[in-house]
């Protein structure tokens, strides 16, 4: 995904200790599996920084009345927690992934609302499996203003995206994370680390790597086959145009044929119909599926090269200290 | 309806599990309390199994507090409680935060509240104000005392507070005692072999303290401890033994798969880079 640009009005975001213990701990209980948690963020924008102080989790959707719940749910969290105090600005929203797989149609039509809503919002992006091997695995991301205004024309056909030039690289900007702590937030570190050493699992240096590999790699490729299959769709779509086209000029000039035909032998001639409805041109296929697509590959490529090089790099050390030992 | 001390206790055990996602939460809002309030209070969520209480959530209530009145905004605590069970369905009250350093007449009267809503609440005090230079974090649970039917008096009994922490968060513990080193400024997050060679670097420390001990040991300035020398025993057996080629093949088919997997993920990125040039013609 693309550096941030720089016209963009966020050009850092600082978050708090507090919201990633938060985020951590509303996956670790309510999202085992693949399922997806979400929440809203809060806080408040200073100068180029967005900086987000709280947040709070969704509760699942569930089978019954989710979406007068969740308005509702969401008013009464933020009213709540006006009254201590805390920043009640929605600065936009989180989610956690599956082995990176987060670039899709829901994901940009909720992102576009916040930011249409508030220009500064972005989308937290936390990896708990990626997390839970070594280190913790948090993005941010905002929509390029050249998507954006793709999005508010509605216009996602293969015309609409040629004029903007949008390629899947620029779909997303990433915009770097810093953590800030207060200095009451620091003691209480100092006390934990006191009171509590939890011996450090080394789960960074863990070399076993097939299992992450496996499971990227078959996400990988059930996009990849999307894509292909989208790629199919497109070409078929383009002959059966180019078949249409050939079609509607025969049909026009047989017309014009008999219609000369028909002034010589002194007789009317047949109306002029109209061709276009006799022959519908066929759908375009939509292409912003592609679009996505092609950007989370993207994504899925870029996580299995990160993963590769700190793999390649312990088995070297690896070699080092068996090379030690014998 | 008296019960004996010792059977309460023995619902719970002495121990009590704390998350650091609730500290950082009471440390926040006493951050944010209101003009004059000396201190804040809140409802603790958690889980009670057989041995112990288990608190992984917490949220802060409004009250007020004087010399000879104390008001909790308790329809606020009821409401916040409703909220987040539609989140986390399993929490329940377990007890109430306050903090500060003593357990004033005022504690008495809002754990009587708290009573209310659970059995045997606990009452956690973290004293954010720093007193006595340190945090303090403590639990308690009441207990009658007194001669009963005549002056019966409440006592709070303190608990064994414990922390528990996921695995992930741990992690995050872990960067964010990052920023304990350098409190005035930022931590970004580190990518790729940075981290490799951050946790590489952490175990040479590691491994930096043991070989001064072996030293000392040796040249006779400490004392062997037998119990160390097994553990380093165990420590140099743990590199396991396999013969050089064994190791070669391993380590080079390792190899090979990574470098593999990253030509290919080069190969799709290149690829859906080209099929985009094509379409956009």
């Amino acid at each position: 995904m693309a550096t941030p640009t720089l016209d963009s009005p966020v050009k850092q975001i600082q978050i708090e200790g507090l919201v990633v213990l938060k985020m951590i701990k509303h996956y670790q209980e309510e999202g085992q599996g693949s399922e997806v948690v979400q929440g809203v963020l809060l806080g408040l924008v200073v100068e180029d920084r967005l900086e987000i102080t709280n947040c709070f989790p969704f509760p699942q959707h569930t089978e019954d009345d989710a979406d007068f719940d969740e308005v509702q749910y969401q008013m009464e969290m933020m009213r709540s927690l006006r009254h201590v105090n805390i920043d009640h600005l929605h600065v936009g929203w989180y989610q956690s992934t599956y082995y990176g797989s987060f670039v899709s149609r829901a994901l940009l039509d909720s992102q576009f609302s916040y930011q249409h809503a508030i220009e500064e919002s972005v989308v937290l992006i936390y990896d708990p499996i990626k997390t839970a091997q070594g280190s913790l695995s948090l993005k941010a991301y905002r929509l390029t203003p050249k998507l954006m205004e793709i999005c508010k024309e509605k216009d996602f056909s293969a015309e609409g995206l040629k004029k903007a030039m949008i390629g899947f690289e620029h779909m997303f900007e990433e915009v770097p994370i810093v953590i800030k702590n207060s200095h009451l937030i620091n003691v209480l570190m100092w006390e934990l680390e006191e009171k509590c050493t939890v011996a450090d699992k080394h789960e960074l240096l863990n070399l076993s790597s097939s299992n992450h590999l496996e499971k990227s790699l078959q996400l990988l490729m059930d996009r990849v086959d999307d894509m292909s299959q989208d790629i199919v769709k497109y070409n078929t779509y383009s002959r059966n145009l180019s078949k249409q086209q050939q079609q509607k000029h025969q049909y026009i000039q047989r017309r014009q044929q008999e219609n000369a035909q028909r002034q010589t032998r002194g007789e009317t001639p047949l109306p002029e119909e109209d061709v276009s409805k006799m022959f519908k041109p066929p759908q375009p296929p939509p292409r912003m599926d592609t679009l996505l697509i092609a950007g989370q590959i993207n994504n899925y490529c870029q996580n299995v090269k990160e993963f590769t090089s700190q793999n390649l790099g312990k088995l070297f050390m690896a070699e080092a200290l068996q090379g030690h030992n014998s | 309806s008296e019960q004996p001390n010792s059977l309460t206790m023995s619902v719970y055990g002495p121990v009590v599990k704390i998350h650091p996602v609730v500290l950082a939460s009471i440390g926040d809002s006493y951050e944010r309390r209101n003009e004059g309030a000396s201190r804040v209070i809140g409802t603790l969520l958690g889980t009670i199994d057989k041995h112990s209480v288990e608190v992984t959530n917490c949220f802060s209530v409004p009250h007020n507090e004087s010399e000879d009145e104390v008001a909790v905004d308790m329809e606020f605590a009821k409401n916040m409680y409703d909220l987040h069970k539609r989140v986390s369905p399993s929490e329940v009250i377990v007890g109430w935060y306050a903090t500060g350093f003593e357990i004033t007449e005022h504690s008495v009267l809002i754990h009587e509240y708290y009573s209310r809503e659970a059995t045997n609440p606990i009452h956690l005090t973290m004293d954010t104000a720093l007193q006595s230079g340190k945090m303090n974090i403590r639990a308690y649970v009441s207990a009658q005392m007194g001669v009963p039917g005549k002056t019966v008096g409440v006592m709070f009994t303190p608990l064994s507070v414990k922390y528990k922490y996921y695995d992930t968060e741990r992690i995050g513990v872990d960067l964010l005692q990052r920023t304990r080193d350098a409190p005035n400024t930022t931590n970004g997050l580190t990518s790729d072999l940075c981290q490799v060679g951050g946790a590489a670097g952490r175990v040479q420390d590691m491994l930096a303290t043991v070989l001064t001990y072996i030293e000392d040991v040796l040249s006779g300035k400490q004392m062997a401890d037998n119990s160390v020398g097994r553990y380093l025993m165990d420590l140099v057996n743990k590199v396991p033994k396999i013969t050089a080629e064994d190791f070669e093949t391993m380590l080079n088919s390792n190899i090979n798969d990574l470098l593999m997997v990253t030509y290919l993920s080069n190969l799709t990125q290149a690829q859906i880079a080209l099929n985009e040039k094509i379409v956009v013609l």
